[in-house]
């Protein structure tokens, strides 16, 4: 009996022992639902590499900023990026992880994909329920040579709030004064008219069901549902297809500045080929660490991101950072994530 | 001998009596302590909102997460009237179905449609939902929706209800999926109340030469109203908080329209698609007093409902 009793205890020791050696090589994330897929997928391959489980709950940004500040999780993640003063006002410090952009799409019976041309004073005016008709001089002028449709634009956004949203609106804003002053931006606003899809999936959808209607999706979700999207001119002028180049466009064109921790968002940016509405999804760390070893492991897991995830999210339709960026990133990371001893956590020639 | 039960048997079978009735007296309370915590916690949660709009948020239909000004209304409203279209569907049908399966019914048809009803209430409401949104939806926009306008539309008076444009989702079509959802409920309960009416009864009116129609009216449903109303609220209930599949071809739009074409908004799925995204105090506190009003409309219901069946109870004796 006695020998039972302590034979139990090894075991019982022994799971423990292994419990807390798991505990300790598992990180947490939690917030965007955006990079969520490709997070899932690089979390995979780094824990097939390295051994380290990274466990990325998509909640939701808004959450993800909830829970970043409650310190339950190692690292938030937000498609919103924070500005300096809400970070400094919680100790946090943020960076970019990846790019992806929005795109308008339309169901036009007749009309090909990437055939009509939209302006963002246009496209703000649909949304507004002011140009109501898809042949509205305003659009007929911009396509000539294609027979738009007399009947009404149905409109189509989203539901749920979304960092989607967010750029699509934030776009809008830049474009459209009247937008800016009768919706403004944000993950939800008040839409003046149309009906509401829950998820990139539900606007998808109801684009495809609903004739002569016109949404706005993540880019990944036009090449998966082959849906119709549109041209947009851009700051430049030019008319600009939604593509992987378009994107890293704006990117490339974008002041990133760590000093503002790097709140830029990516929506009307200059340069000849950039996409107008294009975004980077953010990760939110404290400043001061009560457990350097987790926050080590998530900076090494975005390192080895940065350094070896490209490929898997150019496969899911995410657009790698620039390089340039992520020399930035590293050198933020470097100043700006302490121990509790005020030493540095991530130096980058490790 | 052995049959004697000795005294501190009977003690220790006297404690555990005891026991047993405490213990069981304790889950009950668990309940109670449970709801009021429950309760409770909706109210502080709405706080901010009930402060900041008080009594005008149950009627102002504005939602504004970048002004933070939230209204009820369009929530409320859509909640009440899907629920309205899904009972008005939803009870003549069950009836029907109830009645068929226990009076008009071959017996051999029985079981097989007894435990198809069933099956139907057993599916997931997110099952609902989709085949709403990919089967049901496209059909309703090419075939019932033009129907509808071809036959009601200029009539006035409700015309109105049914003008914008078909696109197959919209409040009208929650509340037909919701009548979907809540008929095997309401039918299951109503077979199985109507099963229990004894044949004595039955077969008395039929001796006096009533048809089956009489019978059905005078002696089956007097006799299991209880029953019968029980189940309209449990389908109700269901009706009332639905989230799944209502959010899925609602439309989920914060607009108050008259045409149950137009998209609209209930309290649960409004709640579904907002709450993780909901930044700031005002706005998470404005979705926690919807939650807190969804529980108000919920009591109210399950009140009324006693209420008349007290009434129904006085009642008794007093018509015949």
């Amino acid at each position: 009996m006695k020998l039972h009793f302590s034979r139990a205890l090894v075991v019982t020791a022994a799971l423990l022992w292994t419990a807390s050696i798991a505990t300790a090589a598992n990180i947490t994330g939690a917030g965007a639902t955006f990079p969520y897929p490709v997070y899932a997928k690089w979390a995979d391959m780094y824990n097939k590499e390295t051994g380290i489980r990274l466990n990325y709950q998509s909640i939701g940004s808004g959450g993800g900023i909830k829970q970043i500040k409650a310190g339950t999780v190692d690292f938030g993640a937000s498609d919103k990026p924070l500005t300096v003063e809400e970070l400094e006002k919680d100790g946090l410090t943020q960076f970019p992880t990846v790019l992806g952009g929005v795109v308008p799409i339309t169901n036009l019976e007749g009309i090909e994909a990437g055939q009509i041309k939209l302006t963002g004073k246009i496209l703000a005016d649909i949304f507004l329920g002011k140009i109501r008709r898809w042949n509205d001089s305003s659009i007929v002028a911009l396509n000539e040579g294609i027979i738009l449709p007399t009947s009404n634009i149905a409109i189509v956004h989203r539901a749920d709030g979304s960092g989607t949203t967010f750029l699509f609106t934030d776009y809008l804003s830049k474009v459209s004064p009247e937008w800016k002053a009768k919706v403004g931006a944000a993950t939800s606003v008040a839409w003046p008219m149309g009906t509401g899809g829950k998820g990139n999936e539900g606007v998808a959808n109801f684009v495809k069901q609903i004739k002569n209607s016109i949404g706005y999706v993540e880019a990944a979700y036009v090449k998966q549902n082959k849906l119709n999207f549109v041209q947009l001119q851009n700051l430049a002028g030019n008319y600009v297809l939604p593509t992987e180049e378009s994107f890293r466009a704006s990117a490339v064109n974008a002041e990133w500045d760590e000093a503002s921790g790097f709140y830029e968002i990516l929506t009307n940016k200059p340069g000849p080929d950039s996409w107008p509405i294009t975004g980077a999804t953010f990760v939110l760390m404290h400043k001061s660490q009560d457990k350097p070893v987790h926050a080590m492991h998530v900076l090494k897991f975005f390192e080895w991101v940065y350094a070896h995830g490209n490929h898997a999210a150019l496969e899911l339709d995410y657009i790698p950072l620039p390089g340039n960026l992520v020399a930035l990133i590293k050198a933020s990371w470097e100043a700006n994530i302490k121990g509790k001893d005020g030493r540095a956590i991530y130096t980058a020639n490790e | 001998m052995s049959k004697i039960i000795s005294i501190a048997k009977l003690r220790k079978q006297q404690l555990l009596d005891q026991l047993f009735q405490k213990i069981t007296w304790f889950f009950t309370v668990l309940v109670l302590v449970l709801l009021i915590t429950l309760i409770g916690s909706l109210v502080v949660g709405g706080m901010p909102t009930i402060k900041a709009f008080g009594f005008g948020f149950l009627i102002s239909s504005e939602w504004n997460p970048v002004t933070e000004k939230f209204g009820a209304l369009v929530p409320i409203v859509g909640t009440l009237v899907t629920a309205i279209i899904a009972l008005s569907i939803g009870i003549p049908v069950s009836f029907g179905i109830a009645l068929f399966l226990t009076e008009l019914s071959p017996l051999w048809l029985r079981r097989p449609f007894g435990t198809a009803i069933e099956l139907l209430a057993g599916i997931p409401s997110i099952i609902y939902g989709m085949w709403g949104l990919f089967v049901f939806a496209p059909f309703f926009a090419s075939t019932v929706q033009p129907w509808l306008w071809d036959t009601f539309g200029e009539l006035s008076g409700i015309g109105f209800l049914f003008e914008g444009a078909f696109m197959g989702i919209g409040v009208l079509t929650a509340g037909i999926i919701l009548a979907i959802m809540v008929i095997p409920f309401i039918a299951a309960v109503m077979r199985d109340v109507f099963e229990i009416v004894p044949s004595m009864l039955k077969e008395s009116a039929y001796a006096f030469g009533a048809t089956t129609w009489e019978v059905i009216w005078n002696v089956v449903l007097p006799y299991a109203k209880t029953g019968v109303i029980g189940g309209i609220m449990l389908g109700l209930g269901r009706a009332l908080g639905e989230t799944m599949a209502v959010t899925f071809v609602i439309g989920n739009a914060h607009q108050l329209h008259a045409s149950l074409f137009m998209p609209g908004n209930s309290i649960a799925s409004a709640l579904a698609n907002e709450f993780a995204e909901a930044d700031g105090e005002l706005y998470t506190s404005a979705l926690i007093e919807l939650g807190l009003i969804l529980f108000f409309i919920t009591f109210v219901v399950l009140a009324c409902s006693k209420i008349l069946l007290l009434q129904l109870k006085k009642r008794e004796g007093a018509t015949t």
